[in-house]
């Protein structure tokens, strides 16, 4: 658009046409105070608080050019009421008087701010947000000193007000700024807030069951200008001013959303220093300033009672604690043992320089990345380039979105791809089932579970659908595991691999595929070299076995039955797991908040994350352990410096040429400026100075010639009578390692259950909610069965991580569940 | 001279289907979309100087002439939610004159190219909602409204829709808001109506009386039409006189009448013909005349009252006797706006409420300071506000003050 020169406070400032007066301001470095507007909601115009004079050339009715004074200079015509900053866009010749420069504007916003304190209860002493409100700054820089308004006179209100389990309402602090509804509304796409009442009695509420169903709830306790909203992890447990800030990347799923981790050392955590609260940390590429609620709210597994402090080893058939010294021999004479029959399991859990460590250290042995995800080749071959930004993709892109539950798998992928569309990119979401970004997608495509393959190349056939796809400026393919085990998806990443280079959409930025893998560094662990097996049980039986950030016992009995037959097996993880309880050794790792590292996203950006806490116990981080424990076995890793594990792994791979920690802190200028001293501005406490990342290269972006496999095709399984075809599907919230500890979300996780259509449950006399005995496999289960209209007749969700070992589709009987008296 | 608006009041049985239609009706409809062109209908409405009759008096014709015509569908909506305390002569026309209302409805949406029209009435106006749908489908069943009228391309449905309650629905787009199943809430302007309206599309939004009097302009001209009233407001006003009158109710007069016509012509005085004090020419949402010789004497037309400092409005007469304290209005109108205030914007939102508890102060136990108090809440308000109600809300307050000090006991 074209720019716009306008005058504000006597400073000249040049801004895209369309730009509101208060965001003119702000790049010209003024801050108009609001309460309502937020840079990322439409502007709402309500709180009255960035009333500013504006005027605008007077034009003459004739010619239509600007009336000149005597001094050559166009006249300005004022408006006669303070108008205000956040509606009114910005014109040519523009002048504007700003709280700085104009009387009027003051007293407008002191008025402003006194009448909102006469509803407020000033508790600030026992307020959460007290340090970090918007409405104390504003209140401090441009209220008056003392209210008019007779305090017993002001209106008594619900204070402690549950929306839901996980944000609460205080009703006197709320201003009916609205930011949260209309976060709710345009942002989430998940209307469950709104107002009731009118007036002075108008109140938030939430009508939705649960209160408050919604993922991204917590942000809007971010954005709240006072402290109405709060999250029930954080409500009554610091003061702002007491809480150190560290960055860190969310480690839960592949989006790796910048996160501030804020700590303090208290009294009631026997004097350490603590996690009090998660926030978002501005990445306008990743993130932007939002995150999800299980990032927000499931990190409680660093701190949980199962956490590994001291090595363990086997003795007499029972776990003892060692020093590592006795810990570490044991392992690397074990594993030198055996080391012709050795296996390295790892898991995306791990950091790069973990994974690289990690894959030196494993050299010629077998080297297992553990996941029932495939094709992480592919999107080191053509997956996202350099500058790709889902948040600059509308109009003329396309993004494809298969065989993934966005909403439950990467939550703010979902979010920014909505958004997408909203800006007129084509979203095509082809899925087994109906899926919640369906509501926003150009074409949905329903395939039956098995058919991914045929649907992809459908696709590169002729249809409307191939045809917008085809001609797409840009396209993203977003691929994932909904329904498939390691075979499948493997298969559907070279399909759509295949896909984009026929439709030539690699090796741009915005163009490439994308894995939503079920762990935040599974593409690193791709990039590193590992890759997964067909059989694992099979790889892991009858060896000595080092098993890193991975826990597959937990997830399948017939993994633990493999492990028990193992040779010797060496566990290092941050937690008691069924797999460390059949270890001979135990190594205690440290989570990512006690360490620092990197870990690479799904759109393969690499990112720091930095110390949090101080180590727990005596924890190691597993770049080092593997390290000390290779040095036994005569080899010689860096295990110290994690900048220099970095620099090997910058000069020995392709993909992150030219990367180093240097690089991945820079910040540039990033829009809208949050997290300044004006925090109220966009919510979020902390500014980003430590890194915005970097994208690793793909194959397609060097220009390096290379051949893409052919899909293969796996023959769809189709159950016989009697039988259901169960496909395991991802979760949100589920009972993993890195979940379960958040006794919040225990509500929100609630209890294994297979999903089937109505009409199946009908056919098998279950009702919704009843618990029915299911047989796969060999295996058995009870469970509860949940209905859901959005699948096919004769499938059966079963969903990862809940106690049922399915890692791949299925045939499944179900059999209802003896009546217990 | 014969009623132009209140024709019911000459013709008796007028909202009867083949009365109004005996009585020439519809017959500028079907003449409109057979013959003339839509910006002809416009022109025809600019040209006969008629002004909005819902209270701000912006000129129809050129409302009409801003629709978007590079946005379509096009949208018509009639304000029939008249809740402003003292008006009640959109009920009257609905009630007794309901086909020159439709028709004028009819005729500015083919004159904007709308093919559908709401009418949005207060949510106690059910009755009134349930006797124009009946009328609608008289008309309907006539081949008034519905697909292809007279055998054009042209086709119109007129739908009602009804309030739940809320005094802020009379503020256009707060009404439009309440047509698209939102929370009645004003939104932030501009963009207009015209431009952007209900369900985002170009709309006409006017006032039930603009609409009423459309019909007999396209039926006898523009200059006709012009040829009544003053120069600064053509043509004719219900006005809804109320108070310490001997004769309240509607009274329709050319522009150009007095107050003192209006109250001790058609009004016959004041009761008990004690002297009147103050006149609130705009319901609750008046500043207060002084009603002296020269107020009184002062003509009824939009400019003139504003030499009064005030504002004609929906011309919801009150009258105000040496028997009613001004301060006790006040609190009355306080009462009514804090009820009725949104909540979405800070100053109407909280100086309602301040105000309201101000002035029950003053009621019980008046202190100077509170009325200073009251004025300077009031004047914080002026000029800040989202919509007019919370400016209206201060318009009684500040001007009570000021003109009948005596009253607040200064």
């Amino acid at each position: 658009m074209a720019d716009v020169t306008l005058t504000i406070d006597n400073k000249q400032v040049t801004v895209p046409a369309g730009t509101l007066v208060v965001d003119a301001a702000k790049r010209a470095g003024l801050d108009v105070p609001v309460f309502c507007y937020h840079p990322k909601l439409e502007p709402a115009g309500m709180c009255r608080m960035c009333l500013v004079e504006i005027g605008r050339p007077m034009l003459d009715r004739a010619t239509g050019k600007p009336v000149l004074d005597e001094a050559g200079e166009a006249k300005i015509q004022f408006m006669p009421k303070l108008e205000t900053a956040c509606t009114n866009p910005v014109s040519e010749g523009m002048v504007v008087k700003t709280q700085l420069t104009s009387e009027k504007a003051r007293a407008g916003q002191k008025g402003t701010v006194e009448f909102l304190l006469t509803s407020h209860p000033l508790d600030c002493p026992v307020c959460d947000k007290g340090g970090e409100c918007a409405l104390q700054d504003l209140t401090m820089a441009h209220g008056p000193g003392q209210s008019r308004f007779l305090f017993d006179e002001k209106q008594r209100l619900a204070k402690q007000l549950p929306l839901g389990e996980l944000i609460w309402l205080d009703r006197e602090r709320c201003i009916q700024c609205a930011r949260c509804i209309r976060f709710q509304d345009d942002i989430a796409g998940e209307s469950v807030l709104g107002f009731e009442e009118r007036g002075r009695m108008m109140q938030i509420v939430s009508m939705s069951e649960p209160g408050f169903d919604s993922i991204f709830s917590g942000n809007t306790t971010d954005i709240c200008p006072v402290g109405a909203l709060t999250t029930s992890d954080f409500r009554f447990g610091a003061r702002p001013w007491e809480l150190n800030a560290a960055p860190s990347i969310c480690a839960q799923c592949p989006v790796g959303c910048n996160l501030t981790f804020n700590t303090r050392r208290e009294a009631k955590a026997d004097g350490q220093i603590v996690i009090k609260r998660v926030m978002p940390r501005q990445n306008e590429q990743v993130n932007e300033i939002w995150m999800c609620d299980k990032g927000r709210f499931a990190y409680h597994y660093v701190e949980s009672e199962k956490r590994l402090t001291r090595p363990l080893m086997r003795r007499d058939g029972k776990l003892a604690k060692v020093s590592w010294k006795a810990a570490l021999d044991l392992a690397a004479e074990k594993l030198s043992e055996h080391k012709k029959n050795s296996v390295t399991l790892v898991s995306g859990r791990l950091s790069n320089e973990d994974l690289y460590n990690l894959n030196i250290f494993a050299g010629k042995t077998e080297a297992i990345l553990y996941t029932d995800m495939g094709g992480g080749d592919l999107t080191s071959l053509v997956g996202v380039s350099d500058g790709t930004n889902i948040g600059d993709m509308g109009k003329g892109d396309a993004i494809l979105v298969i065989a993934s539950d966005l909403y439950n798998e990467a939550p703010i992928w979902w979010l920014r791809i909505k958004a997408a569309a909203e800006r007129g990119a084509t979203l095509i979401v082809a899925g087994g089932r109906a899926a919640k970004l369906d509501r926003f997608a150009t074409f949905t495509i329903r395939y039956a579970y098995g058919d991914e393959i045929k649907t992809i190349e459908d696709l590169g056939g002729k249809s409307k659908i191939a045809e917008a796809f085809r001609k797409a400026e840009n396209a993203l393919i977003f691929y994932g595991s909904d329904g498939l085990g390691l075979a499948g998806s493997t298969s559907l990443a070279a399909a759509c691999a295949n896909l984009l280079k026929e439709t030539n959409h690699i090796g741009r930025r915005n163009n490439g595929l994308v894995g939503v893998w079920p762990r935040v560094n599974d593409q690193g662990a791709w990039e590193m070299g590992f890759r997964p097996t067909a059989d694992l049980a099979e790889a892991l039986k009858g060896k000595a076995v080092y098993i890193v950030g991975a826990d597959p016992a937990g997830d399948d009995p017939a993994l633990a039955k493999a492990l028990k037959s193992a040779k010797f097996v060496v566990v290092q993880d941050i937690s008691m797991t069924a797999t460390a309880e059949l270890a001979d050794v135990i190594l205690p790792a440290q989570p990512h908040t006690e360490r620092a590292g990197t870990f690479t996203s799904g759109e393969r950006r690499v990112q720091r994350f930095y110390p949090v806490v101080p180590a727990f116990g005596e924890s190691r981080p597993d770049f080092s352990i593997t390290a000390q424990l290779a040095r036994q076995m005569g080899i010689i890793l860096e295990g110290s410096s994690l900048p220099i594990v970095f620099d090997f792994i910058a000069h020995s791979l392709p993909a992150f040429d030219g990367l180093n920690y240097d690089r991945l802190a820079e910040v540039t200028e990033q829009w809208p400026m949050v997290g300044r001293g004006d925090m109220y501005y966009g919510g979020t406490t902390y500014e980003n100075k430590d890194g915005l990342g970097a994208h690793l290269s793909s194959a397609a972006q060097r220009g390096e010639t290379f051949k893409l496999p052919a899909a293969k095709n796996v023959k769809p399984l189709r159950p016989k009578e009697g039988e259901l075809l169960a496909v395991p599907v991802t979760q949100l919230y589920d009972l993993g390692n890195t979940v379960a500890s958040a006794e919040l979300l225990a509500q929100r996780i609630g209890a294994a259950a297979i999903s089937l259509h109505p009409e199946t449950a009908g056919k098998l006399g279950a009702a919704d909610g009843e618990t029915v005995k299911i047989s796969w496999n060999g295996s058995q289960s009870e469970v509860r069965v949940r209905t859901d209209e959005g699948l096919a007749a004769g499938v059966a969700l079963v969903p990862r991580s809940f106690g049922i070992a399915l890692r791949e589709p299925m045939t499944l009987t179900v059999k209802p569940a003896k009546k217990v008296k | 001279m014969a009623h132009i608006l209140l024709r019911h009041r000459d013709i008796p049985n007028l909202n009867v289907f083949e009365v109004y239609k005996k009585n020439g009706g519809f017959e500028a409809f079907k003449n409109a979309v057979k013959t003339m062109k839509p910006e002809d209908v416009i022109n025809a409405v600019k040209n006969s100087g008629l002004r909005g009759r819902g209270g701000a008096g912006f000129p129809t014709g050129m409302k009409w002439s801003f629709m978007d015509n590079k946005s379509w569908p096009h949208y018509v909506v009639a304000n029939a939610d008249e809740s402003e305390p003292g008006t009640f002569k959109d009920r009257e026309i609905m009630e007794q004159n309901p086909f020159q209302f439709l028709e004028g409805v009819a005729l500015g949406s083919y004159a904007v190219g709308a093919h559908a029209a709401y009418i949005y009435l207060r949510g106690e106006f059910w009755q009134v909602a349930a006797f124009l749908d009946e009328r609608i489908a008289e008309m309907e069943k006539a081949g008034l409204l519905g697909d292809k009228l007279f055998g054009t391309e042209y086709s119109l449905r007129i739908h009602t829709h009804l309030g739940a309650g809320a005094y802020i629905c009379g503020e256009e787009t707060a009404l439009l808001e309440s047509i698209e199943g939102k929370r009645g809430q004003p939104r932030v302007r501009p963009p207009f109506p015209p431009a952007v309206g209900l369900f985002g599309k170009p709309t006409v939004i006017n006032n039930v009386e603009t609409f009423a009097n459309v019909p007999m302009i396209l039926a006898n001209g523009a200059d006709w039409y012009k040829s009544i009233g003053t120069a600064d407001s053509a043509g004719v006003k219900i006005f809804s006189l109320s108070g310490r009158v001997k004769k309240p109710g509607n009274y329709e007069l050319p522009f150009g009448k007095t107050f003192r016509d209006l109250i001790y012509g058609e009004g016959g005085g004041i009761l008990e013909d004690r002297p009147i004090k103050a006149i609130m020419p705009a319901g609750a949402s008046s500043s207060f005349i002084v009603a002296d010789d020269k107020a009184l004497d002062t003509v009824l037309d939009y400019a003139s009252v504003r030499t009064l400092g005030a504002d004609l409005g929906s011309a919801s007469v009150i009258v105000i006797d040496d028997t009613v304290s001004v301060e006790w209005v006040v609190n009355k109108t306080l009462h009514f706006f804090k009820h009725e205030s949104c909540g979405k914007c800070t100053p109407c939102r909280e100086g309602t409420y301040w105000m309201l508890n101000v002035i029950k102060r003053i009621e019980h136990n008046r202190q100077a300071e509170d009325v200073s108090m009251l004025y300077d809440v009031a004047k914080q308000m002026q000029g800040k506000c989202l919509c007019a109600l919370g400016e209206f809300a201060t318009m009684a307050v500040t001007t009570g003050i000021e003109r009948f000090p005596a009253d607040f006991g200064r």
